[in-house]
Formats: C-alpha cells, sequence, structure tokens
C-alpha cells in the first residue's frame, strides 16, 4: 500500500436534490496511482469524471471513502494539487506573467528570493513555450495560448499531483495536438503524476500510461482499466499506423460505444458521436444537483 | 477671475477647432449639429409655453430672462468679491496706521461677513455631497464586499437594507438633525453643524446603491476563480484584493455613480428643508423672496444643479475607465 502516491479509495458521491433525497453521482471509484504516472479519465459526458477531479482537488467532499495523497488524507484544496481547468481560469486583469506569478509568490511565499521568483515564472514559462507573450492579458491571447498559460501556472506550483479537466477540450483540433505534443515534452522532462480527463480517445491513449474508462451515470464506477504499453516518446503520426496503438484505440472505442454506449445515441439511431450531449434528464438532474450543492457549500 | 475664465474658454474653442477639422462632416453632424439642435428646439418650446404663464410673481421666465439673471448673479458674485477685497484692504490700512503710531499696539483682522453669494452656494453643496459621498463609500464598500462574500451576513443585513433603502431624505432630515445637535457638541467646531447634518443625510442615502451593487458584484465572481483562489489557498485578504475587488470593479462602479447622483439629488432637498447653506437654500431664499427676478434666479439654479449633477457623474465615469482593467468595455 505505502508505495502507491495516490490513492483514490472506494471514492462515492451524493448530491443532495433540491426535492429532497439525493442523486447519486458516484459508487466506489477505486484507483491506485504510482509516482509519475499519467492516468486519463474517460467517459461519456454526466459520468461523474469532473467530480472524481475535483474531489481529488479537494474542492469536493466525497459522501464515502476518501482520497490519500502520500499518506495523507486530502479534505481542502491546496497547491500540491494543482488544477488546469477546461476554461483556462486566468485572471484576465493580470497578465500572463503575474498570473503565474500569483500561484508562485502564494506557494513559495518566502522561500525564493526576487531573482529566483522571477527566473521561476519566467522558466515555467518558456516551458510552455509561452515566454515571448509573458506581458499580454488573457483576452490578448488565443484560446490555446491561455490555455498553456494555465498549464505554466500549475505548473509552477510544483505539485505532486497535476489535475488536468479537459484541458484541450475547448480547443480546434490543430492546436489540440500542437497542445498535446507539448504536454507530453513537459511530461518526458518533469515526470509529474498527472489525471487528466478527456472526452477525445485518441488523446487518452496517445498522452496516458494508464486510461480509466468510467460507466455511464448515475452511480457512475470504474469499467475497465486499460494499461498503455507503447514506448515513449510517442510520435502522433507514427503511431497510427502502430498496431498496438490502434489495437488500444479500438479497445476503448469498444467499451464507450458498446458497453457503454452514450444513452442519447439511442435514442438518435445508433450515430454515436464523441462530442454527443449526454441524455438531457440525466445531465439536467446532475448539473441541478451539483449547483445545489454548490450553493449549500456557499452557504 | 473673468479673463481666466476667458482664456480657458479661448483655449478650449481653439481645442475644439484642431479637433473638428480632423472629424469628418457627418460626425460632426451626429455629435455637435444633432444635439444643438434638440437643444434649441427645446429653447423654442420653453419659450413659447413660459410667455402664456403668469404666475403671481409675473410671467414664467424664458430662455432670455434666464440667461440675464445668469450674468446678474455673476456680476453680483464679482461686487461681492470687490466689497470683500475693499473690506480688507480697509482692515490693513486701519492696522498699518495703528502699528506706525504704536508698534505694540494688537491689530485684529475681522473676517468678512457677507452675503454667500450664488457660486458660493454651489462650491458649499460641492464640498458637501463630497463629504457626504465620502462617508458614504467608506461604510458601504467594505460592508458590501463582506456582505457579498458571506450568504449568513446576506440573509441577516438584506431585509435592514431593504427597509431602509427607499426612505426619502425629508424623513432622515429631523431626525439627522436632532442626533447632530445632542451628539456633535464642541466649543470650537471644525465643521458647521448645519454642514455634518447635510453631510450625514447625503451619507444616509447614497448608502445603498453602492451597498447592494458591491454586495451582488461580490456574490457573483466567476466561479472557476474562486475555484483557482482555493487551489491556491489564497488568505482572505489576497483573494478580495486579487479576485474580488478586479471582477466587481465595473458593478461597484455603478453603484457609485448612482450613489453619487442620488446624494446630489438629496443634498438640495436636504438644504432646502433645513436651511443649511448651499445650492437649496438659494432656491429656497429666492422662493421666500418673491421677486419679479426670482424665477429666472431659480431656474439659473435648477441649470446649474443639472449641469454639476451631469459633470460629476461624467466625472466617476472618467474614474471607472482609469480605474478598471478592462479598458476595452464600453462605458456610458
Amino acid at each position: 500500500m505505502s508505495k502507491d502516491h495516490l490513492s483514490i479509495d472506494h471514492v462515492s458521491m451524493e448530491f443532495p436534490l433540491p426535492a429532497g433525497g439525493a442523486f447519486k453521482a458516484l459508487d466506489s471509484v477505486n484507483i491506485k496511482i504510482k509516482k509519475g504516472e499519467f492516468v486519463s479519465l474517460i467517459g461519456h459526458s454526466g459520468c461523474g469524471k469532473s467530480t472524481v477531479l475535483n474531489i481529488v482537488a479537494g474542492l469536493y467532499q466525497a459522501s464515502a471513502g476518501g482520497v490519500i495523497l502520500d499518506g495523507l488524507e486530502v479534505n481542502e484544496p491546496a497547491p500540491d494539487r494543482a488544477v488546469v481547468f477546461q476554461n483556462h481560469s486566468l485572471l484576465p486583469w493580470l497578465t500572463a506573467y503575474q498570473n503565474v506569478e500569483l500561484a508562485v509568490k502564494q506557494v513559495f511565499k518566502k522561500q525564493k528570493s526576487k531573482a529566483e521568483t522571477r527566473e521561476w515564472i519566467e522558466h515555467n514559462l518558456r516551458l510552455v513555450h509561452m515566454d515571448h507573450a509573458m506581458n499580454k492579458r488573457p483576452d490578448e491571447l488565443s484560446g490555446g495560448m491561455k490555455q498553456r498559460v494555465g498549464i505554466a501556472r500549475a505548473l509552477a506550483m510544483q505539485p505532486k499531483v497535476l489535475l488536468m479537466d479537459e484541458p484541450f477540450g475547448a480547443l480546434d483540433a490543430l492546436t489540440r495536438a500542437h497542445m498535446q505534443d507539448s504536454l507530453m515534452e513537459i511530461q518526458a522532462e518533469l515526470k509529474n503524476t498527472v489525471i487528466m480527463i478527456t472526452h477525445d480517445v485518441d488523446e487518452a491513449v496517445l498522452l496516458s500510461d494508464r486510461i480509466v474508462m468510467m460507466t455511464n451515470g448515475p452511480a457512475a464506477t470504474i469499467g475497465e482499466v486499460l494499461e498503455i504499453d507503447l514506448a515513449r516518446p510517442r510520435e502522433r503520426v507514427t503511431m497510427a499506423d502502430t498496431p498496438e496503438y490502434n489495437h488500444y484505440r479500438a479497445q476503448v472505442l469498444k467499451f464507450l460505444y458498446e458497453r457503454q454506449r452514450n444513452p442519447e445515441a439511442r435514442h438518435a439511431g445508433g450515430s454515436s458521436d464523441i462530442g454527443k450531449k449526454p441524455q438531457a434528464e440525466a445531465g439536467a438532474t446532475q448539473a441541478d444537483a451539483a449547483t445545489h450543492a454548490e450553493n449549500q457549500a456557499a452557504a | 477671475m473673468k479673463t481666466l475664465i476667458l482664456n480657458m474658454l479661448a483655449k478650449s474653442i481653439a481645442a475644439l477647432q484642431d479637433r473638428v477639422s480632423k472629424l469628418d462632416r457627418q460626425k460632426l453632424i451626429r455629435n455637435i449639429m444633432l444635439p444643438l439642435s434638440a437643444f434649441f428646439i427645446f429653447l423654442l418650446l420653453w419659450d413659447g409655453a413660459a410667455s402664456h404663464i403668469d404666475t403671481s410673481l409675473g410671467k414664467l421666465p424664458g430662455p432670455v430672462q434666464v440667461w440675464q439673471q445668469a450674468t446678474n448673479l455673476v456680476a453680483e458674485h464679482e461686487r461681492e468679491r470687490d466689497k470683500e477685497s475693499a473690506f480688507y484692504l480697509r482692515q490693513e490700512k486701519r492696522n498699518a496706521i495703528k502699528l506706525e503710531a504704536d508698534p505694540d499696539a494688537e491689530v485684529k483682522i475681522r473676517p468678512y461677513t457677507g452675503k454667500p453669494t450664488f457660486f458660493d452656494q454651489i462650491l458649499t453643496s460641492l464640498g458637501t455631497v463630497f463629504a457626504g459621498f465620502m462617508l458614504g463609500i467608506i461604510i458601504a464598500i467594505p460592508v458590501g464586499i463582506v456582505t457579498g462574500l458571506n450568504q449568513s451576513v446576506y440573509r441577516a443585513i438584506n431585509p435592514i437594507v431593504q427597509i431602509l433603502k427607499p426612505v426619502s431624505p425629508l424623513a432622515w432630515l429631523p431626525i439627522v438633525t436632532m442626533v447632530v445637535s445632542a451628539v456633535y457638541v464642541s466649543d470650537a467646531p471644525f465643521f458647521a453643524k448645519s454642514f455634518v447634518t447635510s453631510a450625514f443625510t447625503v451619507m444616509l442615502c447614497c448608502l445603498w446603491p453602492t451597498l447592494i451593487n458591491t454586495a451582488v458584484g461580490v456574490s457573483s465572481v466567476n466561479k472557476d476563480l474562486i475555484n483557482v483562489s482555493k487551489v491556491l489557498r489564497l488568505g482572505w485578504f489576497t483573494h478580495v484584493w486579487k479576485i474580488v475587488l478586479p471582477s466587481s470593479v465595473p458593478m461597484i462602479f455603478t453603484g457609485l455613480r448612482l450613489s453619487l447622483s442620488i446624494g446630489w439629488m438629496v443634498l438640495i432637498a436636504a438644504e432646502m428643508l433645513a436651511q443649511n447653506p448651499g445650492l437649496g437654500k438659494f432656491v429656497w431664499d429666492e422662493f421666500q423672496n418673491g421677486s419679479s427676478n426670482s424665477l429666472g434666479r431659480i431656474m439659473v439654479a435648477v441649470f446649474a444643479i443639472g449641469i454639476i449633477g451631469f459633470a460629476l457623474d461624467w466625472m466617476m465615469l472618467m474614474l471607472q475607465k482609469k480605474v478598471s482593467w478592462d479598458k476595452t468595455a464600453v462605458l456610458r
């Protein structure tokens, strides 16, 4: 047990419903992650992937089970579990540099001198190839560039675990490919422990050491776990011709479209598409439950 | 004074001409000719209507009479200033003579106690509204931040705010007057009692829009940014300073602008009712005076109040443009 870096131990999550009762979003999710491992969570929308991530981040409290990081239980957010949010979440009134600076100053408080702080911020921005636009505000940057700064901010916290919530979901296909390459490059250098949520089968297979496939909600749990035993560095173009790669890809697709068919696709006559929204009612109840839970938390 | 104003006027006209040459004709028509012609039509309608209304103080003054009264008020102001400087000059001369006769003589300069002119009243009003507004926002912004951040505080405070918000300044005034007379007792008061009363009444009325808008702005900060703050474990102060305040700047300024314009309206009413020095008192005095010029002079005051209110709002807008991080936002 002790060699597990991060252990998501039988985590269940129930959101109280406004009408009374509770919506069970997660049921006994159990994942053990080794140091330096890159794990993807994949599943249809509304299956609770983000809930898992939010519990690991400490933004939600699991209703049963718990998360243990390096032997300590996680029960509140902290910079050792940095989050890269889907919509970048940069502060729009600060430049790229200042956004990273806010994180660095907070995490390293008095441990770094002025010069060291500056060097560390610039180093992280260089890592994501954003050193040329350090002094630009988010509204002057493209979507991909904003996400790069978001990643730089997370990396600059030197987290034990990097949590990525569909980091490239809002980007166009070409930018997404660039970002994935950059992320692999950074990962090869830093060997972070990463949990990434994704909708994208290719992204999951290309980047991950392990893919955790989740069943559809309610009461979503882990359906299958797939070890991706492909040598690194992985090259996008050569991978397309590699039988193993295609085999892994097919396995994920089979899980998503045969065993866990998108509930909506059944109604739509079988035209399954990755970007499809989940079944309206299921999605709505979970969203309602989530907002309700947030309101409760705010109160 | 007059030459200074003329100089400034000449300079601004020159600057305007410079800009006009850069603008194209269409812009000129749209931005200058349209409002000007609307104003001209307004003057015509006013003149037409005024000549048909007979009051006990004679005909309702039209634009021409009001303009005459405006020049009269300027002239009165200048006469009063001349009198004042002559008064001080006389004292200085008298003192000089005294000192020449006896170097140890005790000399005094008595302050001039002439009637405040229209422009003195404007300055008094501006000072009072500024003091009341500042007092108001010093309370409203911090309370608004705490209220917006904390649901429990919001639930606790909201009914009180909703009840006090619609109260008219005229209802506050007697209470404020009595409280100020009872509490503000000092042998050599730094501020006049009337000033304190007016300023507090302004404060009580202009508190609410800023408080409510600040609370709403603070409570509607983007959830993702709050999550960033949580992950970073920002302290309360850093959270407010770095995340909450910048995102609520637009809402806070909406509140501030509402507060200032309400404060200005309230002040005139308070001065009228309480006979506290200021523009309101000027209007009331003219009304009581009841000469054939009074209505015209009151109308000059009405225009002055309107123009100053407009200028105050414009100043807040400029301040918002300076403070706001989002320079692309359209502010009006």
